[in-house]
């Protein structure tokens, strides 16, 4: 077992306390948006595929790498894009009227 | 700046993008404050990614800023798809996020083997087989949301025997790799059967399931970017993940809970097939319908509305032509609300999405325990497009498929109108005995078409 690995469980498991909690407060109004950010938030994994296709040890895990950076990347740009474009259609009564 | 400074910087980049993930859902409490959250996500994002261009261990980095930008190519047409699509759309980006993660293991096997350790070995199959089930049962689920797949069930005899044994097969395989780390001819077998269980998983789940099919998914995503930080000794992804999962997991037993079914009874039970018993109408019953003239009277006369839609609204595209009924309703001084049922549209909260779309201001949006006591106090229910989700057998008929699912009381209110193209069973193919009240008055016709031709009465009546 890999030194690293008891402090990635405590990292794991508050993590997912405080997301219990905070998704648990997340307007009901709103679970469409919460789920298109955090697929953004998800496609951070951006940064291993950047690590894996920079570090260039072989060519299978370059090409591996770059597909992963573009899959997770189109995540990022496109969850934030839809995220943002959802939220700014939510108004209330008074600030209809012009 | 020696290399283990830049090592920190690093590290504390990442300590700040998470930070910054976890604002941006906590500002999502509120419609008021979630737009700040999305900046935050992304200025998170933006820290995550440029930090990681920073690493020392990035030797080439041509290709990666093609692949980035192929990425924004790809990301900018589907962050621009509209609300009608976003189901889908959801679907495909776990899809893809599962694919990365799913991409970035196997690299990493390939990379450490044949010096790899058991421990190693099992993380990285566990992180394998999780994320291609959620690569290809998001394309699946993708499909069906798209319609190019059958929204029907697809189911044959002894299903769940051979998906589970197919599952079997994965770990199987993978505890063989774990004693033999270098049986690596194994691997690319791991990686086939895993990708062909999520195809066996989602196949079977019909339509009306998908707002829980969507959510467990988001759940197994997140799961195998927190596993991928596991391998690679990544906080950023283990948090980013943890917290994806835990979304998708409160998101899927909210859906469950809607509907009141169990996982298990989602995932294999294979609802949504049109039981042909169930469909055909008691003989004797009658229903009483009326033209867009008596609704508008109707309407004109109450003072308090509650509209519930459903997803048939959005097919037909009505939500603009409902947003112009409730204009001409609101100035006439009638309170128009509306009710949304958490599985009214196609995934968590997507009916809000769509009205918010319309125009309609989302302090008039009431989910379903609000909008229930409101009932009894409302002159007129008006369904569009929404059938099993206001069906009172839910509350009444021990024998219904769909018995002690919460359901909108619309039956409560004083009068109620449901428009509907014909007295067709819904999705889940039950028969509706909310039609057949005395108080029911149904309006047979598309709903755009019949919305359309209220509002033109109701706005003529006002001129003359």
């Amino acid at each position: 077992m890999p030194s690293h690995f008891i402090s990635s469980v405590y990292v794991f498991v508050l993590a997912g306390f405080i997301g219990f909690e905070v998704i648990k407060h997340v307007s009901r109004l709103l679970h469409t948006p919460l789920m298109a950010l955090t697929n953004a938030l998800d496609a951070v994994v951006v940064v291993a595929a950047i690590i894996i296709a920079g570090r260039a040890q072989t060519p299978l895990s370059t090409i591996l790498g770059l597909v992963a950076v573009a899959a997770s990347f189109s995540n990022m740009v496109g969850g934030f894009l839809i995220t943002d474009r959802m939220l700014r259609m939510f108004k209330l009564s008074r600030q209809k009227k012009p | 700046m020696s290399l283990l400074t830049v090592r920190y910087l690093i590290d504390f980049a990442y300590l700040l993008a998470i930070v910054l993930f976890i604002l941006a859902l906590r500002w999502l409490s509120s419609p008021a404050t979630a737009r700040r959250g999305v900046l935050a996500g992304e200025i998170g994002a933006a820290v995550a990614v440029l930090a990681t261009l920073a690493n020392p261990q990035i030797v080439a980095y041509k290709w990666i800023l093609v692949a980035l930008l192929i990425g924004a190519i790809v990301g900018m047409p589907l962050g621009l798809v509209p609300m009608t699509a976003v189901p889908q759309r959801t679907a495909l980006s776990h899809a893809f996020g599962a694919l990365s993660a799913a991409l970035i293991g196997i690299s990493e096997y390939y990379v450490r083997e044949p010096h790899i350790t058991k421990f190693g070995m099992a993380e990285i199959s566990l992180e394998v087989i999780i994320g291609g089930l959620s690569f290809t049962g998001s394309l699946i689920a993708a499909g069906k949301l798209q319609e190019v797949l059958p929204q029907r069930p697809i189911t044959y005899r002894g299903q769940n025997f051979v998906s589970l044994s197919v599952l079997g097969l994965a770990v199987i395989l993978a505890l063989i790799l774990i004693l033999h780390p270098g049986d690596a001819y194994l691997f690319p077998f791991v990686v086939v059967v895993s990708l062909l269980f999520g195809v066996l998983l989602v196949t079977p789940i019909g339509g009306a399931d998908m707002p829980t099919v969507i959510s467990l998914l988001n759940s197994y995503v997140g799961l195998s970017a927190a596993l991928l930080g596991f391998v690679l000794n990544n906080k950023v992804l283990i948090v980013a993940g943890a917290l994806d999962g835990s979304s998708g997991f409160i998101l899927s037993v909210i859906m469950c809970r809607a509907m009141n079914r169990s996982f298990t009874n989602v995932m294999f039970g294979a609802f949504g097939q049109v039981q042909s018993s169930a469909a055909a109408v008691e003989q004797g019953r009658t229903v009483r319908s009326a033209t867009p003239e008596d609704a508008a009277a109707i309407l004109s006369a109450a003072s308090s509305v509650i509209v519930a839609p459903g997803y048939g609204m959005a097919v037909a595209q009505a939500q603009h032509k409902v947003r112009e009924l409730f204009d001409i309703l609101t100035k006439r001084g009638v309170d128009v609300k509306f009710a949304i049922h958490p599985v009214a549209g196609r995934m968590p909260g997507h009916m809000n999405v769509l009205l918010a779309e319309a125009d309609i201001p989302y302090d008039k949006l009431l989910d379903m325990d609000a909008a229930n006591p409101e009932f009894p106090h409302a002159d007129v229910a008006l369904v569009i497009g929404a059938n099993d989700v206001t069906n009172p057998a839910a509350r009444t008929d021990a024998g219904s498929p769909i018995y002690g699912m919460p359901i909108l009381d619309v039956d409560k209110a004083r009068t109620v109108m449901v428009i509907k193209r014909s007295l067709s069973p819904g999705f889940a193919g039950i028969d509706n005995p909310l039609y057949y009240l005395d108080k029911t008055l149904m309006l047979f016709g598309d709903a755009k078409t019949f919305v359309g031709d209220i509002v033109r009465e109701l706005a003529g009546g006002s001129s003359a």
